[in-house]
């Protein structure tokens, strides 16, 4: 990517979370000693585990991310309830050991694969993007994870593989929004393969240096960060190369609202609202909505992805 | 006390008092009081807020004429003005919260959102809808237009309808709130509905089949 490095945030830049949570609590303690009506600290964060990974400028925007409070407790992750806080109310007792992948459909190698064998070959690395939510929202995050393009090619997906989809853990007794059908369970999502073979597209295990909390996701989701945010599966539990378009979830519950590619797009509108301009998550009363960006400013990147295409048709 | 005296010095100042509940606890969100916040995205919290407010307390105003009815209350009616301007206020103030904060003052992109947006262009309409009532509230209005102040004032049922339409059609997929007060909404106009019919046409053995089915 091409951004000057003058006005680039380093990833060193960003608080991390320890700190920010005990300048937090130091606050928090402050207040109280003040003012009894101020006396709620920050729940301490429940020890996660530390994950090893490397930095990656290329692919890192200059942008300051969101903390790590705003991106673990606004979420959309139906399966855990609609409200944006539901997920992290919900799904702390959501288990992700053991977890399995399965791997079907037009590829030579396939099968049920532990968690620990599809990330055992993979370096992880720490990548600031953006995340641009079709409600016009907004934030920016260091994911760690690696490229979905490594992970793909594993399987060896044969000639006939146009399409990748993913499925997301569909368990009732453990996800409660499951218990509604509010869209058609289990969510599917998915990419064309050359989508999915951009370097950008991202298998994500962590954010903020951490294993991903599970009301983001956990353990293995998807991360595209030039879609709109429900195109980027969450708990995904399997795998499968299709010669056809995926019926994707959001696809399939309101058509003229949701498209199979979700690329982020100002000049299209959702027939309900505005996607010119997008609001930062974290800006309080005073933030300004800022303008979006065609691709989610990653239009360098992708835009040749869609050369030809109608985009206000395959929207 | 005697009711003029219940009224004015206990029921109407608890109502007031009550009415202002939504915004005290909004407010000691905004200032992190008892735990509690705005959320990550405040401006969208306090937009659903007080509009939710402004929707609950609307509802509450047609609950006023059943109660009134059903619980053989005919004082109650006092308490509906009351209500309904409350209605009115946190629906002007939805209303600005969504220009002021939400649109930044972007006058343009509002006119062109109340246009092309359904579930702006019934909002706004509801909101249009309260203006005269609101205005015509007052007990000289009331003397001054006689009859016809009643015509006028069931414009609120269009009111009332048109923003739970302006609920509905905002949510991106669970509904289910929503068509809860869609049903509220259906049980406090159908109650009006089957009063009249049966006003109209006295129920006897012959005319009773005619008008069943608008009783059921």
């Amino acid at each position: 990517m091409t951004r000057s490095p003058s006005t680039k945030v380093l990833p060193s830049d960003i608080t991390p979370p320890e700190v920010f949570f005990s300048r937090r609590q130091a606050i928090a303690a402050a207040l109280a000693a003040g003012a009894v009506g101020f006396a709620h600290a920050e729940e301490p964060q429940p020890a996660a585990a530390k994950l090893k990974y490397s930095r990656n400028a290329q692919y890192s925007v200059n942008e300051a991310p969101n903390s790590f409070e705003d991106i673990t407790g606004y979420n959309n992750f139906y399966e855990f309830g609609t409200d944006k806080s539901d997920p992290k109310a919900n799904a702390q007792e959501f288990r992700t050991k053991p977890w399995s992948v399965t791997v079907e459909g037009e590829a030579e190698v396939k099968g049920t694969f532990t968690l620990e064998d599809i990330l055992k070959p993979h370096a992880l690395e720490e990548r600031i993007y953006r995340f641009r939510c079709v409600e016009a929202w907004s934030m920016v995050v260091p994911w760690l994870g690696f490229p979905l393009a490594d992970l793909v090619k594993r399987f060896k997906p044969t000639s006939k593989a146009r399409y990748v989809q993913f499925t997301t853990l569909n368990d009732p007794k453990q996800m409660p929004g499951q218990r509604y059908q509010i869209l058609n369970w289990p969510y599917v999502e998915g990419l064309r393969m050359d989508e999915a073979m951009h370097p950008l597209a991202m298998m994500v295990v962590g954010v903020y240096g951490q294993a991903l909390p599970n009301q983001n996701g956990a353990p293995l989701r998807l991360i595209v960060p030039w879609k709109y945010g429900f195109k980027s599966g969450k708990s995904i539990v399997k795998i499968s190369f299709t010669e056809r378009q995926p019926r994707t979830a959001w696809n399939v519950a309101t058509p003229n609202e949701y498209g199979f590619y979700a690329n982020v797009n100002p000049a299209v509108d959702h027939p309900r609202w505005s996607q010119k301009k997008e609001r930062r998550i974290g800006g309080g009363f005073l933030a300004k909505r800022i303008d979006t960006l065609p691709f989610n400013g990653y239009a360098d990147e992708v835009a040749s992805l869609y050369k030809g295409m109608d985009l206000t048709k395959f929207f | 006390m005697t009711v003029d005296q219940r009224y004015r010095w206990v029921y109407k100042p608890v109502v007031f008092v009550a009415c202002l509940v939504p915004l005290v606890l909004l407010v000691s969100r905004g200032f992190g009081l008892f735990g509690q916040s705005l959320g990550p995205d405040p401006i969208k919290f306090t937009l659903h807020w007080i509009g939710k407010t402004a929707l609950n307390i609307l509802m509450l105003t047609l609950l006023v004429t059943p109660v009134r009815h059903l619980a053989g209350w005919p004082h109650v009616v006092r308490i509906r003005r009351m209500l309904g301007l409350f209605a009115f206020s946190y629906a002007l103030l939805h209303f600005t919260i969504y220009i002021v904060l939400d649109q930044e003052l972007d006058f343009t992109g509002l006119l062109k959102d109340i246009a092309k947006r359904p579930y702006i262009t019934v909002g706004f309409a509801a909101l249009v809808i309260l203006i005269p009532l609101a205005i015509t509230s007052t007990n000289k209005m009331m003397r001054r237009l006689g009859r016809r102040w009643q015509t006028l004032h069931r414009w609120v049922y269009a009111a009332a309808i048109l923003g739970v339409v302006h609920y509905y059609w905002q949510v991106k997929r669970d509904v289910r709130e929503p068509l809860i007060y869609a049903g509220i909404l259906a049980i406090l106009l159908g109650y009006r509905l089957v009063r009249r019919l049966r006003k109209a046409k006295p129920i006897t053995s012959t005319s009773g089949s005619a008008t069943a089915p608008e009783r059921t």
